[in-house]
């Protein structure tokens, strides 16, 4: 199979920042391939790159078999392009959105109202058609939204950040919407704050100051975490992470809600330096409930690669 | 260049505008006030000018002369004064705008051949209507006392000037102001309107998802345009019909030809609009800029409500770009004299030039791109 999204050696520069330096991967087509990584990582800025919204200072690539040097323009009618903002015409209706967009992706006259049913089915608003978009529920203009960017039955859909700040049962429904667009075919490329979001996807790229840092199934980036983790509840959160992180043999403490995820250094014994540490705690008048080591989660794989590539860049 | 594109961008413009009264006001109801507020409120003419007479002569002749200056036309005598301190007070007050002293010995010295002397303070608070004045005076003045010299004999004067306005016969101001409210209107119209239109769109992050679709900038600017347009043909129409209705002013000339160059004057100022929207990306700010770089050239440095011959040089020199002084020529031109493009030649191609260059300035700060 032909990939629907390849970059090589992509980077942009903003004067003397270098927001994307020399990224390179490939996107399958059919594939849900999120994009993961902190404020300021370039996340944002390659997808503009990839939708023909930005030109790249070097590197090359193609979308759905178009060069984004050359072809920006002809890419733009075969991708859809949702943006974290809602950003379709509050003061328009569901009908006029749909319409209008329509219009813009040039979809055929004959082929409009089948469109627009479709979109209407999909998004759940056939009741809600007449009614002002500025009306509706964050969940419901997200779904209006996506509908809108496939009006035109894009190959590769790009969606920057798109449920964010829609609560967790309409985010469910609304990847259940990503999942049926990805059967049938259409490449979805995601980025995401939301890291239960990322389970969801086929592949993961994480970015962390403009380098792409990882590449692989959710599953395999688990594993790939090859230092252990303990978790720790104790009475004193703040405290815990004060004494843990200078600890010999800890790499890195971190609160995860109540607990404290703590990652040792690579080749650390486990069952040792649980017992060391929980010494030392009880040592400084803490009360430890448990310590116990764990699966990493996503997060703890993300937090570990973003802090060795530096950490994140702080705003 | 896809029509369907533009077509879809123009009808999407139109349904914003139908679901926003503030704009809807600014459209249609405020040309209509302004045509009413200038047509009926302000008036440069000067007529029944207030006047008192300060008459120490008690002659036949003096009270003649106040006759003359009552029957002109031009004077409302609202008060005869008793003696001279009263005048300064009068005048303070406002009571009238110009006395009239007619000295004693008024009539002995007419008698005698001799000059007489007469007086007329003025009001100068109010430079325009003072100046007015005096000329009245004069003119009656002399028209009074040329009679006088004769006493009665027919003569034929060696010179007799007939003096006849063209286009304004009645020189009323209002001839003047309804054709150039119709360019102040459309700028208003175009600035105002286009400058919130791209303004909203980056506000409101629309822009951004207009960016990532295959429209065209050139789409989007002639697509936010044409409705506008419409618009402002739209108000042409109605104040001109008001105009000719409500205010009787003269039409003489081809409609046909002012809707033309109504269209390029308003192409280029929605044309300038747009620019000004799409360098100040912010609403507030788009409507002060156009304010200052549309509205208040237009409608002080036209020539609509000051002559720009007696302007300063250095703002005659500015009056020279401001789109509106050469529209103002066209429509005055067309309503008044009836001319057509045989003497609107330069100012149609003026017009032609201002719509190139607003809609070049408009399409080429119009980035797409998000930087």
């Amino acid at each position: 199979m032909s990939a629907a999204v390849e970059v090589e050696n992509l980077t942009k520069r903003f004067g003397d920042f270098v927001a994307v330096d020399a990224v390179s991967f490939s996107v399958e087509t059919g594939e849900v391939f999120g994009f993961l990584g902190p404020n300021g990582a370039g996340k944002t800025t390659t997808i503009k790159m990839l939708t023909g919204l930005v030109p790249p200072s070097s590197g090359r690539g193609t979308v759905a078999g178009l060069d984004i040097l050359r072809q920006g323009t002809e890419i733009k009618r075969h991708i859809g392009y949702m943006s974290q903002l809602f950003s379709l015409y509050a003061d328009l209706t569901v009908e006029e959105n749909i319409a209008f967009f329509s219009g813009l992706y040039g979809v055929p006259r004959e082929r409009r109202a089948a469109r627009r049913d479709w979109v209407l089915e999909m998004a759940g608003l056939q009741e809600q058609r007449g009614r002002l978009t500025g009306e509706l529920s964050l969940g419901w203009k997200q779904r209006l939204a996506l509908g809108c960017a496939v009006l035109h039955e894009p190959p590769v859909l790009f969606l920057d950040e798109p449920t964010s700040g829609v609560d967790p049962i309409s985010r469910r429904g609304f990847w259940d919407l990503i999942y049926a667009l990805a059967a049938g075919g259409t490449t979805v490329f995601v980025t995401t704050h939301y890291m239960e979001e990322a389970e969801f996807c086929h592949r993961l790229a994480l970015m962390n100051r403009g380098k792409l840092i990882a590449l692989d199934t959710p599953a395999r980036l688990r594993q790939g975490l090859r230092e252990p983790l303990l978790e720790a509840r104790t009475s004193d959160g703040t405290r815990t992470i004060e004494t843990l992180e200078k600890a010999p043999g800890v790499a890195q403490a971190g609160l995860f809600g109540r607990a404290v995820h703590v990652t040792l250094k690579e080749g650390e014994d486990v069952e040792r330096d649980r017992a060391r540490l929980a010494e030392l705690l009880a040592g400084r008048g803490i009360e430890v409930e448990s310590i116990e080591p764990i699966e990493p989660s996503l997060e703890d794989v993300f937090i570990a690669l973003v802090e060795k590539t530096g950490g994140a860049v702080v705003d | 260049m896809s029509p369907t594109r533009l077509l879809a961008v123009a009808r999407k413009e139109l349904l914003q505008l139908r679901r926003d009264p503030r704009s809807l006001m600014l459209a249609f109801a405020l040309p209509v006030l302004l045509l009413i507020l200038f047509g009926y409120a302000i008036s440069w003419d000067v007529r029944d000018i207030r006047a008192a007479v300060l008459d120490q002569d008690h002659s036949a002749s003096s009270r003649d002369l106040v006759d003359a200056f009552r029957s002109s036309g031009y004077f409302t005598i609202v008060r005869f004064l008793a003696r001279s301190a009263e005048t300064g007070p009068l005048l303070e007050r406002g009571g009238a705008q110009l006395i009239l002293v007619i000295p004693p010995g008024f009539e002995r010295d007419l008698g005698a051949g001799r000059a007489a002397p007469l007086q007329a303070i003025l009001d100068g608070s109010d430079a325009n209507t003072a100046t007015i004045a005096q000329g009245y005076a004069e003119a009656v003045v002399r028209t009074w006392s040329s009679r006088a010299v004769l006493r009665g004999r027919s003569v034929v004067p060696p010179v007799d000037p007939e003096t006849r306005v063209w286009f304004n016969e009645e020189l009323a101001s209002r001839n003047m102001i309804v054709p150039g409210l119709v360019a102040v209107i459309m700028m208003i119209i175009a600035a105002m309107l286009t400058s919130l239109t791209i303004a909203r769109e980056w506000e409101r992050g629309t822009m951004e998802q207009l960016a990532a679709t295959p429209v065209s900038r050139l789409e989007v600017v002639l697509g936010k345009l044409l409705p506008y347009l419409a618009i402002g043909l739209i108000d042409v129409i109605v104040s001109s019909v008001l105009g000719v209705l409500l205010f009787k002013v003269p039409f003489r000339g081809s409609a046909a030809l002012l809707m033309l160059l109504s269209a390029c004057f308003l192409t280029g100022a929605l044309g300038l609009g747009l620019f000004i929207s799409a360098v100040a990306r912010s609403q507030v700010l788009a409507t002060q800029l156009a304010m200052i770089a549309t509205f208040l050239p237009t409608l002080l440095l036209s020539g609509f409500m000051f002559s720009i011959r007696t302007m300063p040089a250095a703002l005659r020199a500015i009056s020279y770009l401001v789109p509106a002084r050469y529209f103002l020529v066209v429509t005055r031109g067309i309503f008044l004299k009836g001319v057509g493009l045989e003497v609107l030649a330069l100012q149609g191609l003026l017009m032609a030039v201002f719509a190139t260059t607003g809609l070049g300035l408009a399409v080429s700060r119009f980035r797409k791109e998000l930087q």
